[in-house]
């Protein structure tokens, strides 16, 4: 594969001497045209790679927080078809900032993989995180994903133990990243000392970056996750501030105003190592 | 489609049958699946593990459960012979327990210690909670909201049983979602949990598994048929939600060539209105629960709900090796509505003194379309998969009957 957005910005991480702030946002949540805003003020916020959520009627690894975005995002008339389009205009304005596509198969399928992927490379993909994919479904998605330059990104968990971890990053690239406990988005608490140990565990086997994800919620546990791991991904938190705000701009500005905390808190975190 | 040598030979390695099936889950998930796929291997090989599961079988369940012939019913039609399945005999009421006993005592093997699983109609749910309470496991049985207010009588079970029903309220609030919960359950409790799936559908091996501990109906009506008639039946018929009761009876029957199978699908208010759970008359393939199957989705690959006045047809999905049937033409899925299925409640406990489920009247609204244009040689064996008890309230609501 060919260098993409991913590969450079943690790049340009590693050069900077610090870890990454990944955010996750569902597309279409709580309407199309708040989402776009959102999205379009993200890297000015500070994030520095972002995860783009496909909505979906039936997330089954989704805690409440984002099972209701999705279900927003559908009742506003969010489509795959108009994820790539919100991504196709975001890239017209940011060329550099990696974007990667986070969601189930279904939709996928249903829009055909071949086509599928034209239409995400065309429209400034980065990378794709299928949640129900494991890697013994590769041929489906992860191994065309490759074909067309984008990475399938790998999720590993506290379940995949040294035996199994080889046959998940095999075709692994961009980033692996790391689900914090075993359960749904949004529920339990960080363990950040567990994910130290997992971490170092992890590197041992890849040299690809880790990202940490489930269960950050706050500046304080963005910089202790960024302490140990190459990137702290924030999601269900957003979603929070989004779904509590009162309309829609104040949603716009709740949102960006939490992603400035984390990526401060990211930023001032002293690497080990 | 090339014809294969046995039609009894898959799943294959991955789980597949044709396109269909496979293991689309998360990766927390995807060691527990290939740890419970090793146990299972290794107890289909163990003749103690068959010991107990047939002392089970014939001690607790009650089987075999009859054959029967619906005489009166035969009559009425004045076209072929119906011959009655009776597994709403069973222990529980319904086909589901064969599963139950099948996946507790592999979940005993496995040193599992608590178990959870989704539930429609409620008798999936009690007949886990049930096994749960006969070897004493803790034992939690997600149930869509939906489904809870319409089977108020086996939450009640549930609950008698030791079982801890939670209410599901994300989504649709009917099976999808109570197997969407079950899921998230698992995910979060990977260390002890066994998750008792009810049909045979999910990911690889749950398919093949449950047809496996179902296929006792199939085997005993082959030999029961034999016995009493010294000749096989020309067509089986079963009702299809998920598809359990109805792979269970199928199973031993698919290299008999001469057996016709039918598959009857929930149509509810009319495949025309779009309120039916017919995946395969209305639906297309795609990915959900683990596996790839036919599916009710919009354009956009969103699930559909389902409808159907018989909430264990209440399902956007079907089982993957019904899919496969499907497409290979081994197997024939026809509709029928919950005005037919009412009917079908009506006659059959008026004509045989036997009050059959919701469910199971939709394979009888089938017979009563195909048995007149039958001859009387023509011999049909028809899964009476549950009783309907369960089903009064809703019945009595559709007759406009206040109880």
């Amino acid at each position: 594969m060919k260098q993409t957005r991913i590969d450079r910005r943690f790049a340009e991480l590693a050069a900077a001497k610090r870890a990454g702030l990944v955010t996750f946002t569902m597309a279409g949540d709580p309407d199309p045209e708040t989402s776009f805003r959102i999205l379009q003020g993200l890297p000015a916020a500070g994030a520095d790679l972002i995860e783009l959520g496909m909505p979906f009627t039936d997330p089954m690894a989704d805690g409440p927080a984002i099972q209701a975005a999705g279900l927003r995002a559908l009742d506003a008339g969010m489509t795959l078809r108009k994820t790539l389009e919100m991504v196709r205009r975001f890239r017209k304005q940011d060329d550099t900032t990696p974007l990667i596509l986070m969601g189930y198969y279904n939709p996928v399928y249903s829009y055909g993989v071949p086509a599928f992927l034209d239409d995400a490379a065309a429209a400034g993909v980065d990378g794709l995180i299928i949640v129900d994919l494991p890697s013994e479904e590769d041929p489906e998605l992860c191994l065309p994903a490759m074909e067309k330059n984008i990475n399938f990104i790998r999720l590993a968990t506290p379940t995949t133990d040294d035996a199994r971890l080889p046959a998940v990053l095999n075709n692994a690239s961009g980033f692996v990243y790391y689900v914090s406990f075993t359960g749904i988005t949004g529920a339990a608490a960080l363990d950040t000392q567990a994910v130290g140990e997992a971490v170092t565990r992890l590197k041992r086997h890849t040299q690809l970056p880790i990202a940490v994800g489930f269960g950050i919620k706050t500046p304080e546990q963005a910089a202790a996750v960024a302490r140990h791991a190459d990137a702290a991904v924030v999601g269900s938190a957003l979603i929070a501030r989004l779904a509590d705000a009162p309309d829609r701009d104040t949603a716009i500005s709740a949102v960006l105003d939490l992603v400035k905390a984390l990526a401060d808190g990211v930023r001032n975190a002293r690497r080990d190592g | 489609m090339q014809k294969p040598n046995s039609y009894r030979s898959g799943p294959d390695d991955q789980g597949h049958f044709g396109i269909y099936g496979g293991r689309y889950v998360a990766e927390t998930l995807m060691p527990l699946i290939l740890e419970l796929e090793e146990a299972y291997r290794s107890a289909k090989d163990d003749p103690a593990f068959a010991a107990e599961m047939d002392g089970f079988m014939r001690d607790f369940v009650g089987r075999p459960s009859p054959l029967y012939f619906a005489e009166r019913m035969s009559e009425h039609f004045g076209g072929a012979q119906i011959w009655f399945k009776r597994e709403e005999l069973n222990h529980t009421g319904a086909h589901k327990i064969n599963n139950c006993i099948g996946q507790i005592l592999l979940a005993r093997r496995m040193g599992k210690k608590r178990i959870i699983a989704e539930t429609g109609a409620g008798q999936h749910g009690v007949a886990t909670a049930t096994v749960a309470a006969r070897f004493g496991l803790p034992c939690v049985i997600y149930m869509g909201e939906v489904d809870i207010e319409r089977q108020r009588p086996n939450v009640f079970r549930m609950k008698l049983l030791g079982a801890e029903v939670v209410a599901v309220k994300s989504g649709s609030r009917t099976l999808k979602d109570a197997l969407n919960e079950a899921l998230r359950d698992w995910v979060t409790n990977v260390e002890d949990t066994f998750y008792i799936i009810g049909t045979a559908a999910g990911p690889h091996p749950y398919p093949e598994l449950v047809r496996d501990f179902q296929s006792v109906i199939g085997r005993e009506a082959k030999a029961q048929m034999m016995q009493r008639l010294g000749r096989l039946p020309d067509t089986l018929v079963a009702c299809i939600g998920g598809g359990s009761n109805a792979i269970g009876l199928f199973h031993p029957f698919l290299d008999d060539e001469g057996v016709e199978l039918v598959a009857v699908e929930a149509a509810g208010r009319g495949i025309e209105t779009g309120e039916h759970a017919a995946s395969i008359a209305a639906g297309r393939p795609g990915v959900l629960h683990g596996n790839r199957t036919y599916l009710l989705q919009d354009d956009d690959g969103q699930i559909v709900e389902a409808h159907s006045i018989s909430a264990g047809l209440d399902y956007p999905g079907i089982g993957p090796e019904h899919a496969w049937l499907n497409d290979i033409g081994r197997a024939r899925y026809v509709p029928a509505t919950d005005e037919e299925a009412l009917e079908a409640f009506q006659l059959c406990s008026r004509l045989e003194g036997i009050i059959p489920a919701l469910e199971s009247c939709h394979a009888l609204a089938e017979v009563a379309k195909m048995a007149p244009k039958l001859p009387k040689e023509h011999i049909i064996l028809v899964n009476l998969s549950g009783r309907g008890d369960k089903d009064i309230f809703t019945v009595a609501e559709a007759l406009g009957v206040s109880l």
